[in-house]
């Protein structure tokens, strides 16, 4: 079954390369959201009509390649069991609002992972592109060129005064949400991020938490994304974000140096104890995880810890999310039975690692 | 520094605004820098309601505005012919029906635009390849009408006369295109 593969692993092809900056900046995304000149927006349009663009893009997408994308696989929210539904949402791969959706709504994702196309989310088209590391710019590239070549074969609904014309006033103009995602211990360890966060929302930047609620970020993960999308080019837009994130990486080294010149003993131990809570505990709440695992991440990249790799804190922060851990058990699992499968897992893994 | 929205506390927000083109400083306080969504949070589950529920009321239909009562008659009603969402279903839940509803409530969209995108209400960014034809020539004329102001203030008359002719060409262009389409 062509799903299966999606399914299996928990971080995809792409991830498992190091892009630039990839002890600070796990992943750079861009999405751009464009919908149909002739159809209503799924939000109003009838079930028909969502069949329409569904069958379209069956019938148009369904096995094509586009460069490194290749054959892309159509996978309809239908034909899903709600466990791999939650699998897809935390691999990124669809987003929680598709998953909500039943009939007509599916994700057209490319064999490496790298691209997902989201149909009938609140716009008819979602296009989602990843890169490793903090590379943007060739995101944008290449997201902009998938557009192109979707364009061939549709009229987007466009104006020339309003650009793009998405459900929402919020994502009108370039329909683009660009964002990175950031490993930040250093800076949550001295609390700095907090501080700076004000200033970053100014610039019409938004920081927030990956995993975890509300404002703390599970596994000092935090993505940082634009706000606006109308009256700046795409261009202008990235290069905004990237001169924050650039200071971000500036101000994260530098911390993890202050760090290490104040209090490296006292670093390198509390690297070692969560090394010791991953490698021994038999329940483990994902908070906890999560915690120890940026730690141990931390300890990759200063040197403390050198036979594991860095995709460690990708592959796990992914792995031990309640989706993951139920497709693994293939089962339902109540929260404590959940956490002792979370231990036994990254313990598993790790033990892996000291194999090879 | 006093806040230049309610001039009672002390600025502590400062932005500076890019509105097509215009830059501009702004000065205020947090509580007026949320009000005005100067600072806006979250990322897909943003809730536009929050932000425009009161903003759509203000900018409604209302007599006290100076529309005649002719055109006051009118508004309430509006409603997109293509989809036949109505302003007000829109204004309560914060999305469009479908791309006509843009040209449909175009009049009371760009204090809602502004409000969310930093005081931008016009696209510019990427034009489509294909429907954007047309498009792509008009932004390249306005380019160069720009630059012939600049050249005829500089009193670059011989470079400027260049590009009027470039502008000539293009325009022609563009007619030529626009009888091919109708
Ligand atoms: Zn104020
Ligand atoms: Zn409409």
């Amino acid at each position: 079954m062509s799903l299966q593969h999606f399914m299996n692993e928990a971080i995809s092809p792409w991830m498992k390369q190091e892009g630039p900056d990839s002890d600070i900046v796990l992943s750079s995304r861009i999405r751009l959201a464009r919908n149909f000149s002739q159809h209503p927006f799924p939000i109003i349009a009838s079930e028909e009509t969502l069949g329409h663009v569904l069958t379209f893009f069956k019938e148009e997408f369904q096995k094509q390649s586009f460069r490194d994308y290749k054959d892309f696989e159509l996978v309809q929210m239908k034909d899903l069991q709600p466990i791999e539904k939650r699998v897809l949402v935390e691999k990124h791969l669809i987003s929680p609002h598709l998953a909500e959706k039943a009939e007509k709504s599916a994700s057209l994702i490319s064999q490496n992972e790298q691209v997902s196309i989201m149909i009938n989310e609140e716009d008819h088209i979602r296009i989602q592109l990843y890169f490793p590391g903090f590379q943007l710019d060739q995101a944008l590239e290449q997201a902009s060129q998938l557009d192109d070549w979707l364009e061939e074969k549709i009229d987007y609904a466009f104006d020339e005064k309003r650009g793009y014309l998405t459900a929402c006033p919020t994502n009108v103009g370039t329909g683009m949400r660009a964002s990175v995602m950031m490993h930040l211990p250093a800076l949550s360890l001295t609390n700095q991020i907090n501080r700076m966060t004000p200033a970053i929302n100014q610039l019409g930047l938004v920081v927030r938490g990956i995993y975890g609620e509300g404002s703390e970020a599970l596994g000092n993960i935090f993505q940082i994304s634009n706000q606006i999308t109308l009256g700046k080019s795409e261009e202008d837009i990235v290069e905004d974000l990237h001169s924050v994130v650039k200071q971000l990486i500036d101000q994260e080294r530098k911390a993890r140096e202050a760090l290490m010149s104040r209090s490296s003993i006292q670093l390198e131990d509390r690297i070692f104890r969560s090394f010791g809570v991953l490698t021994n505990s038999r329940i483990i709440e994902s908070k906890e995880a999560a915690q120890c695992l940026s730690d141990l991440r931390l300890g990759i990249d200063l040197g403390f810890i050198d036979h594991i790799p860095r995709t460690i804190l990708n592959e796990l922060m992914v792995l031990t999310q309640p989706g993951f851990l139920q497709q693994y058990a293939k089962d339902t699992l109540s929260p404590d039975e959940r956490d002792i499968r979370r231990a036994s897992l990254i313990r598993e893994r790790l033990q892996l690692e000291n194999e090879e | 520094m006093e806040c230049q929205e309610c001039h009672q506390r002390p600025a502590t927000v400062h932005l500076t605004q890019v509105v097509n083109g215009q830059k501009s400083e702004i000065h205020v306080c947090e509580k007026c820098a949320k009000e005005n969504g100067y600072m806006n949070y979250g990322e897909e589950n943003f809730t536009l309601n929050d932000l425009l529920s009161g903003l759509f009321h203000s900018e409604g239909p209302s007599p006290l505005k100076g529309n005649t009562p002719h055109s006051y008659a009118q508004k309430p009603k509006l409603k997109c012919e293509n989809c036949n969402l109505t302003y007000e279903e829109f204004a309560r839940v914060g999305k469009f029906g479908c791309a006509e509803c843009y040209k449909t409530f175009d009049d009371r969209l760009d204090p809602i635009l502004r409000r969310v995108h930093s005081g931008n209400t016009r696209h510019d960014g990427k034009l489509p390849k294909r429907e954007g034809g047309n498009l792509h020539l008009k932004r390249e004329i306005e380019e160069h009408k720009t630059n012939l102001r600049q050249l005829i203030e500089q009193e670059e008359f011989e470079e400027a006369a260049k590009v009027r002719d470039k502008i000539r060409s293009l325009e022609d262009q563009l007619s030529k295109g626009e009888d091919g389409d109708g």
